[in-house]
């Protein structure tokens, strides 16, 4: 056997002990899950009606839900690698004949499985409040690679936040900036409604892009120029954070 | 051959010296122990032997392959069991040990034979397929070494296993420890019981703020500190006065008197006689071998902490 296959089989093994400590640690699953939805209701019938969206707001608001649900789960990934790091654990396969990057790819390719499972939970229940998609099957097909690839690329981002910190207290702190960014973008209100600064902000961040991909490849509103924006920034976003992460794997166990 | 050489080992973090020129060589199939108190340099010089830190100054091989330059090699030939049981807690026993083998390119189906027999061997066929949260601090300890054992390799490092163990868990840990020397693997053992060193290794280093104090066999560190000693306890002071004028105690009391002995029976029957003649007679009679407790505080300068 090649080093390359056991390079991948070690890899399975890692991603199959993530998915499997997932799977039993309930309420991290929860919190990733719950919190989205309960937002999600939160918007639609407390704050929706006074929203003008130019269109039903579950329909608006659908596409910034899931958004704003992976960056909920990027904190349970940052949470999950800081711990690794404090624990013993990480010694043990330092101190093992293993290229020690198959414990960030578990943590990575977990991260996106949990997503995509909170992801469908949300649209099943954004279909159950009224949410009405306009699309085909090739969009959709379209849309959940996007966003796979969005999920991809925060979880690289917030595997480096858990590399980062020194406390798993202070990983979900880290990835604040994750969860916040999409309340700044067109992913809740339509950005023209936002005072002329915020507007700068709002216009010109990464969600913004992501969110009117989505919407549009859902809902049939025009993408422009957003797809190839949205992919440039997750291009960008995880071959700095792919790299970042392997520079501070090594310093955080040297 | 050695299985473990140091040639001038240091290692400094910032201004904090931890560890200052390590010589030692620990030959294949024998258990050495690393003994001091916390904050010694033990799990440090461990970390470099294990690859994990590189020393500052000085080489460290193990199985003739360079710690530094030949790092795989060196993970190839070792495990290592730290301080703080590495295990997952929301995996079962039985799938901490399959992971450790898929990572040790087992396959698959060879890594899931070997957690059942591991299991087995180390008392837990019962508990493998429970999450390791609800093991016992022994049982945890006893997975974490099973996982070391995955693949069998030459060197082991066991950086203090017993830390934090009931007396019916160490001993337990002891009895595996002393198996596995007896299977011809070499162990290096770190400890701050004296007692564990004594029992399990075949030379120890006593090392003390990063430096090495003293080296040897357990009986020749305990030689270091003088043979036996027999302590005579008189029922009045005024005994003790008179036994102080005829011997040359090494130390006394208000109400006993130490003298250097060779431990013979013949030796201690002389001495009581000769107590009775001068009129003191002795109420109670005590031998001490020195332990290792007495040559660490001797070597060391300080008295117990």
């Amino acid at each position: 056997m090649t080093s390359a296959y056991w390079a991948i089989d070690n890899s399975f093994a890692m991603i199959g002990r993530s998915l499997r400590i997932s799977a039993r640690n309930v309420e991290a699953l929860l919190m990733a899950v719950m919190l989205p939805i309960m937002l999600m209701l939160i918007f639609v019938y407390i704050f929706g009606g006074a929203i003008n969206s130019g269109t039903a707001y579950v329909n608006y608001v659908v596409p910034g839900i899931i958004i704003l649900c992976a960056g909920f789960g990027a904190s349970t990934t940052a949470v999950s690698v800081t711990h690794d790091m404090v624990g013993g654990l990480i010694d043990r396969i330092r101190s093992m004949p293993v290229a020690s990057s198959a414990v960030l790819t578990g943590h990575v390719v977990a991260s996106v499985v949990r997503n995509l499972v909170a992801m469908a939970l949300v649209i099943g229940v954004g279909l159950l409040i009224g949410w009405r998609p306009a699309a085909g099957v090739a969009d959709w097909l379209a849309a959940i690679g996007f966003l796979a690839l969005f999920m991809l690329s925060i979880s690289w981002l917030a595997a480096c936040l858990g590399l980062l910190v020194r406390t798993v207290d202070a990983a979900g702190g880290a990835t604040f900036a994750i969860t916040f960014l999409p309340y700044v973008s067109s992913a809740f209100v339509p950005v023209d409604t936002l005072p002329t600064w915020l507007r700068g902000v709002a216009e010109h961040q990464p969600i913004t892009p992501i969110v009117e991909t989505t919407r549009g490849l859902l809902m049939g509103t025009p993408i422009g120029s957003s797809w190839w924006i949205a992919l440039l920034w997750f291009g960008g976003i995880t071959l700095v954070a792919f790299t970042w992460a392997a520079v501070l794997f090594r310093r955080r166990t040297a | 051959m050695d299985a473990i050489q140091v040639q001038g080992v240091s290692k400094s973090y910032g201004a904090q010296q931890v560890l200052t020129g390590i010589d030692l060589a620990v030959p294949a199939g024998t258990v050495f122990g690393l003994l001091g108190p916390n904050g010694a340099g033990k799990t440090t010089l461990v970390r470099i032997l294990a690859t994990l830190v590189r020393p500052d100054a000085g080489r460290a091989s193990v199985v003739g392959h360079d710690v530094v330059t030949s790092a795989f090699e060196v993970r190839q030939k070792i495990s290592l069991t730290g301080q703080y049981a590495a295990v997952d807690e929301l995996q079962t026993g039985r799938e901490n040990l399959v992971m450790v083998g898929r990572l040790r390119r087992l396959g698959r189906s060879a890594a899931r034979r070997r957690a059942v027999s591991l299991l087995e061997r180390f008392d837990l066929a019962e508990a493998g397929g429970k999450l390791v949260k609800t093991y016992s601090g022994g049982m945890r300890r006893r997975l974490d070494l099973a996982m070391s054992l995955v693949t069998e390799p030459p060197v082991i490092f066991l950086d203090e296993p017993t830390t934090g163990l009931d007396p019916r868990s160490r001993q337990q840990m002891w009895s595996f420890v002393r198996e596995l020397a007896s299977g011809g693997s070499t162990i290096f053992l770190t400890t701050q019981y004296l007692e564990e060193a004594d029992q399990l290794a075949d030379r120890i280093m006593l090392i003390d703020h990063g430096v090495a104090v003293a080296e040897g066999t357990a009986d020749s560190l305990k030689v270091r500190v003088g043979g036996e000693r027999v302590s005579l306890t008189f029922a009045s002071a005024s005994s003790v006065a008179l036994a102080v004028a005829d011997l040359d105690p090494v130390a006394s009391t208000a109400t006993s008197v130490t003298v250097a002995t060779s431990g013979t029976a013949a030796e201690v029957r002389e001495l009581l006689d000769r107590m009775d003649k001068i009129g003191a007679p002795v109420d109670k009679v005590a031998i001490h071998r020195p332990t290792l407790d007495d040559v660490f505080f001797a070597l060391t300068g300080g008295g117990p902490r």
